[in-house]
């Protein structure tokens, strides 16, 4: 919403004042100020009033005139003129040689063969309005010569304030709204709107008007007749048109200006259309056409201005193009009503529909301001068109009347909440000057709340709170720290260990951390052969490529990956994101925190990428858990999973996981020539394994000894079976195993094992160890795994 | 016999002084002075003497035998000072000015700005809490005074889903939770709640360099009886120097947001031009950067806590605009292009 300072004055004397200052202020007290401030008439220089004294035609151009002006300088000035509306007699804004008109310096200029000593300007040229169909005409009686700056309030400061920092300000949707602001920030006084006194007329007849539901709070008209003014003066359509509004006709023009002034929109009627006014909704659909000369649908919820039973106006939204005042109207009924907010609100939404009429009264308007703005319209009438007449009583109809807001608190209750000290007085100054009535005794405040801050915005104590602080100015506060105690605070688990696996595979592993949507990519997925499995729905996307919630990290990784195929040979990303598998019992969506990771690999063996992706997985669980996992062949659940080497995650025989390689069909649609390995955890159900204790294990002080047996290992025996061969025996003192060398041919696979053997009470000897390995080589070969020459 | 000590004495002498390697005397040392040496052969020749003649010749090889422990000996040392020096000579020179191998992961850029921030609150004691990024219409707006068809639900284009639950559109929707749990020991043994709750959010709206549908913001709230306006403004100015790492000018406007009263509109002295105007800041030399305020009486009613006992702040920062501003990223959609070449740059932050 544009605001123009002029305006606001007339409110409020804010002479002696830094205007950009008390702006700024507002900014920080109020409402958002945007960041550009106009100002207005600041580029315009040297156009005085001026006289054409004779017009002649140019004698080769059709458009051209040849004029002589009288621009009160004792002498005439010739100046070439391609307006249509040139005449003698005829008063216009003349720049004469050495005005500024923003850019543009006039200067003497040969023109079609002819001197111009000066333009004739149109308003849109001096920048009053977007008139530029003709130069202006000046029908005010004044001296040639004189400046235009004088004649019109053409010097203004003009400021934007973001209509989004008013949405529980209705009070603010005006300049006496604002002016009231101003006078609090400087300490001015607010002068009072002048009004026509409207029971002056409460002998004449009322309006035959009848509100026949509750969505109308109040509702009040007037008719008023023989006005003859068609043209709003020039200062009314200045500050409209710096308000962004353009000038119509001198009706809809001061309608317009009522609704700038004190924030209520009004409307007029053709009294001929509305004889018998009515408030109601219709049972049934049926379009109408607005104003704009647009049929709209109107349905069973919208409440309408009728004639009796004929639609005259959507309340609150928009004028009917059969009631609008027209060349024969004489006569015209004024309404100026309150709607229920919420009602307004749905009924733009629903018709794709708003104007500034329903932006305000979505805000909850003040209901008392119905009449005030009647007696103000009527004022500004008279003053301007001094034939206008009333011709009915005021009817009003005040259907719903909001409660008064009284909020009793004490000076403790703002110390609290600020932490500082304000005085009493100036917390009573400070109400008093917004409009509250303030009762102080001792430290006991009793303040009621003003009808037009009432009606939603200032309900509570803590309204108050905002009220006093932002006048009394947030950069004024001191900054205090807290007096409270201090206690221990434990880091949620879930949280721990996805931090420290975030360090492990960026630290340890070199991987890259990504974020990827909470949704399935449709087309990037379809590209990749994955389709999207069912799961829970956006219910109201607007894009078609992400309706389907994900129930798994690995297909956006894995659109991401092919995003990246460029960038290496090998890189490995993963992603620590939410999931949601499906809804559980309760309705509610099972969401669960998953870690993905996929491995990318040109250069690898799909061996070698896959154990290495189990080897992350595995010192995951080793340095969170202190555990070992193990692992269950699991059936492909998702069109993307190799069949193949497909294995479920286990620690504590719990199923946190899932690791595998990626389907061929999908990983050529990524690289034909690169492998792809994946792995999916759950965080909670990682989080929820114990952690097992650190125990200690003293270095012996005897010599530990080693003993290697390399074995020829039978295909499909797995590792896990050789260790069991060796798990019941030297209890005590065999201490460990690795493998230390792996031989691998097409038709051979073979790993040299070493056992570590120590003691913590004694020097072992050969013979023992000798007979414990004997056992175990015995075991093996029970198992097909034999020793290799 | 004499003849044969000084034969052998210059032969020692020669043949030590010319061995070339350590290996070479070591030989040496086992020709001469070994067992089955030739100093010790001549003391086997010693036999035939007299006692005499023994105890003057034995007195002799004894003086060979010092003699050519000593030549080894020194010889020893020499070759062993000449192969530490050859040693020295011969290491070639590395350049160390060649490009070191950096190859190492990355952290999600937002991961390391909510890291910083997590620090320094967990630093002041608060509880670092996780939420679920799918809330019910209770959570997000019911809880936090914003019932239905309160036009505050306008300014939020929230995800729906079809089983009637929502994508969180601000962390505020974790306050109740946050309130019913931790408001119990604030009650019973006046322990303060004090939370953030960093998280993903959600928004129905199209995306552009400076829009996204999903984002991350940090959620605080402390309540304790006592918390005012002045201790908010401590906070956010504490927390916002620590991120940025220098002392951090904010002021405050008035804001609306139901589940505050009085609320704000946190602003920051621009990064770029340090308040003074730029294009970065629309010459204002302010960045807009967080709402926040003192908790509405209403929510924390909803979270079982009593407005008149208790007050409390809350605060939502824009964690992906506070990682864009930190790290100069200018199209919001690079945060969740999972591309590597944008991303692998943010290797680990202080």
């Amino acid at each position: 919403m544009l605001l123009s300072m002029n305006w606001i004055e007339d409110f409020v004397d804010l002479s002696g004042l830094d205007k950009l200052e008390l702006i700024h202020k507002l900014s920080l007290s109020t409402a958002e100020v945007e960041n550009e401030i106009f100002f207005k008439g600041a580029d315009l220089s040297g156009v005085v009033v001026a006289e054409i004294v004779s017009v002649e035609d140019h004698p080769e151009s059709k458009k051209l005139h040849l004029l002589k002006v009288d621009a009160g300088d004792g002498k005439l000035t010739d100046v070439v003129c391609g307006a249509p509306n040139v005449r003698v007699g005829m008063k216009t804004a003349f720049a004469k040689v050495g005005a500024k008109l923003g850019e543009i310096e006039i200067a003497p200029r040969p023109l079609a063969g002819f001197e111009s000593h000066g333009m004739c300007c149109s308003e849109a040229e001096i920048g009053i309005s977007d008139d530029h169909s003709g130069i202006m005409d000046i029908t005010e009686d004044v001296k040639n010569g004189t400046d235009i700056k004088d004649l019109y309030a053409i010097d203004d400061i003009v400021f934007e304030i973001d209509n989004k920092s008013l949405t529980n300000r209705p009070d603010l949707w005006s300049h006496y709204g604002f002016a009231r602001e101003f006078a609090a920030l400087a300490g001015r006084e607010l002068k009072a709107l002048e009004c026509e006194e409207l029971t002056q007329y409460n002998n004449l007849r009322k309006i035959d008007m009848k509100i026949e539901d509750p969505l109308c709070q109040r509702y009040s008209c007037m008719q008023v007749e023989n006005i003859t003014r068609s043209i709003s003066p020039v200062n009314m359509r200045i500050r409209l048109f710096y308000c962004g509004m353009r000038g119509i006709n001198f009706l809809a023009d001061l309608t317009n200006y009522l609704m700038l002034e004190v924030g209520q929109p009004m409307h007029a009627f053709d009294s001929r259309k509305v004889e018998k006014i009515r408030i109601k909704r219709f049972d049934t659909p049926f379009t109408f056409q607005t104003l704009d000369g647009v049929e709209r649908n109107i349905d069973e919820n919208t409440l309408m201005i009728c004639n009796d039973n004929t639609p005259v106006a959507i309340a609150g939204i928009m004028g009917g193009l059969d009631s609008e005042i027209v060349e024969d109207t004489t006569t015209l009924t004024l309404e100026s009503a309150t709607f229920d907010a919420v009602s307004i609100r749905k009924s733009t939404v629903r018709l794709a529909h708003r104007t500034d009429a329903s932006m305000r009264y979505e805000k909850c308007l003040d209901p008392e301001m119905t009449t005030l703005a009647i007696g103000r319209f009527i004022n500004l009438l008279k003053k301007y068109d001094g034939g206008a007449q009333v011709v009915s009583a005021l009817t009003d109809e005040y259907a719903y009347k909001y409660d008064t807001v009284t909020l009793d608190f004490d000076k403790n209750f703002v110390d609290r909440y600020t932490g500082i000290e304000i005085s009493n007085d100036t917390i009573v100054k400070t109400l008093t000057d917004l409009g509250f009535k303030v009762t102080l005794e001792g430290d006991n405040f009793s303040v009621v709340v003003p009808s037009w801050r009432a009606t939603k915005d200032v309900t509570i104590k803590a309204d108050i709170i905002e009220e006093i602080t932002r006048i009394y100015g947030y950069d004024n506060f001191d900054i205090n720290t807290t007096r409270s105690p201090l206690y221990p605070v434990r880091a949620e688990a879930v949280k721990n260990n996805e931090d420290r696996i975030k360090d492990i595979l960026v630290k340890k592993y070199n991987l890259h951390e990504l974020h990827s949507y909470v949704w399935a990519y449709n087309d990037e997925m379809k590209a990749l052969g994955i389709p999207v499995e069912d799961n829970v729905r956006l219910a109201n996307a607007t894009n078609p490529n992400i309706e389907t919630l994900r129930n798994s990290i690995i297909p956006t990784q894995l659109c991401q990956v092919k995003a990246n195929t460029g960038y290496g040979t090998d890189f490995g990303v993963f992603e620590v994101g939410r999931v949601i598998k499906g809804l559980k019992e309760d309705g509610l969506c099972n969401e669960q925190k998953m870690l993905a990771v996929t491995l990318f690999s040109k250069t690898k063996e799909m061996k070698e990428l896959y154990l290495e992706l189990r080897d992350i997985v595995a010192v995951i669980a080793s340095d969170l858990k202190h555990k070992t996992l193990t692992y269950k062949a699991v059936a492909p659940a998702h069109s993307y999973e190799h069949p193949v080497n497909l294995y479920a995650i286990l620690i504590d025989g719990e199923e946190i996981g899932t690791i595998g390689i990626l389907h061929p069909v999908v990983s050529r649609n990524i690289d034909k020539k690169a492998n792809i390995v994946f792995a999916e955890i759950s965080m909670s159900a990682f989080t929820e394994a114990e952690v097992a204790p650190i125990v200690y294990d003293e270095p012996s002080k005897f010599p530990s000894m080693t003993y290697d047996i390399s074995v020829e290992i039978p295909a499909g025996v797995l590792f896990e079976s050789l260790e069991k061969c060796w798990a019941n025996e030297g209890k005590s003192i065999l201490k460990g195993t690795r493998i230390v060398d792996t031989y691998d041919t097409e038709e051979i696979h073979s790993i040299t094992v070493r056992f570590e053997f120590s003691s913590n009470e004694r020097t072992l000897s050969s013979a023992e160890i000798q007979e414990i390995m004997d056992k175990v080589i015995a075991n093996l070969s029970e198992i097909g795994v034999t020793l290799r020459g | 016999m004499d003849e044969k000590i000084i034969a052998l004495k210059n032969e020692i002498t020669d043949k030590v002084a010319s061995a070339k390697t350590t290996a070479e005397l070591d030989a040496r040392r086992v020709e001469y002075l070994g067992k089955k040496g030739s100093i010790t052969a001549l003391l086997k020749g010693m036999k035939d003497l007299s006692v005499e003649e023994k105890k003057t010749f034995g007195a002799k090889v004894n003086e060979l035998k010092e003699y050519a422990t000593q030549q080894i000996d020194d010889k020893a040392q020499a070759l062993k000072e000449q192969e530490i020096q050859k040693e020295l000579d011969s290491m070639p020179v590395f350049d160390i000015t060649t490009p070191a191998n950096l190859d190492r992961g990355s952290y999600h850029p937002i991961t390391l700005v909510q890291r910083q921030c997590e620090t320094i609150f967990k630093s002041m004691g608060f509880a670092v809490i996780d939420y679920p990024e799918v809330v019910t219409d209770y959570e997000c707006f019911e809880a936090l005074n914003i019932p239905k068809h309160h036009p505050a639900r306008d300014m939020q284009d929230t995800y729906y889903l079809q089983n009637g639950q929502l994508l969180k559109s601000h962390t505020s929707a974790a306050q109740n939770a946050i309130l019913k749990k931790y408001g119990k020991n604030l009650i019973e043994n006046g322990v303060p709640i004090k939370a953030i709750f960093p998280g993903r959010c959600f928004r129905n709206e199209a995306t552009d360099a400076c829009h996204e549908n999903t984002f991350f913001q940090m959620e605080g709230v402390m309540v304790d009886k006592d918390i005012s306006i002045s201790n908010l403004i401590y906070f956010m100015k504490t927390m916002l120097s620590e991120v940025f790492r220098k002392d951090i000018k904010v002021r405050l406007r008035p804001g609306f947001f139901p589940f505050v009263e009085p609320g704000f509109e946190l602003d920051i002295s621009c990064l770029i031009c340090g308040g003074e105007g730029c294009p970065s800041c629309k010459q204002s030399g302010w960045l807009e950067l967080c709402p926040c305020g003192m908790i509405h009486p209403n929510v924390l009613r909803e979270g079982g806590i009593d407005p008149e006992e208790y007050t409390g702040f809350a605060f939502g920062l824009g964690l992906t605009r506070l990682a864009m501003m930190k790290y100069g990223v200018k199209d919001i959609r690079d945060l969740n292009s999972g591309r590597l070449k944008v991303l692998e740059q943010f290797t680990d932050d202080e």
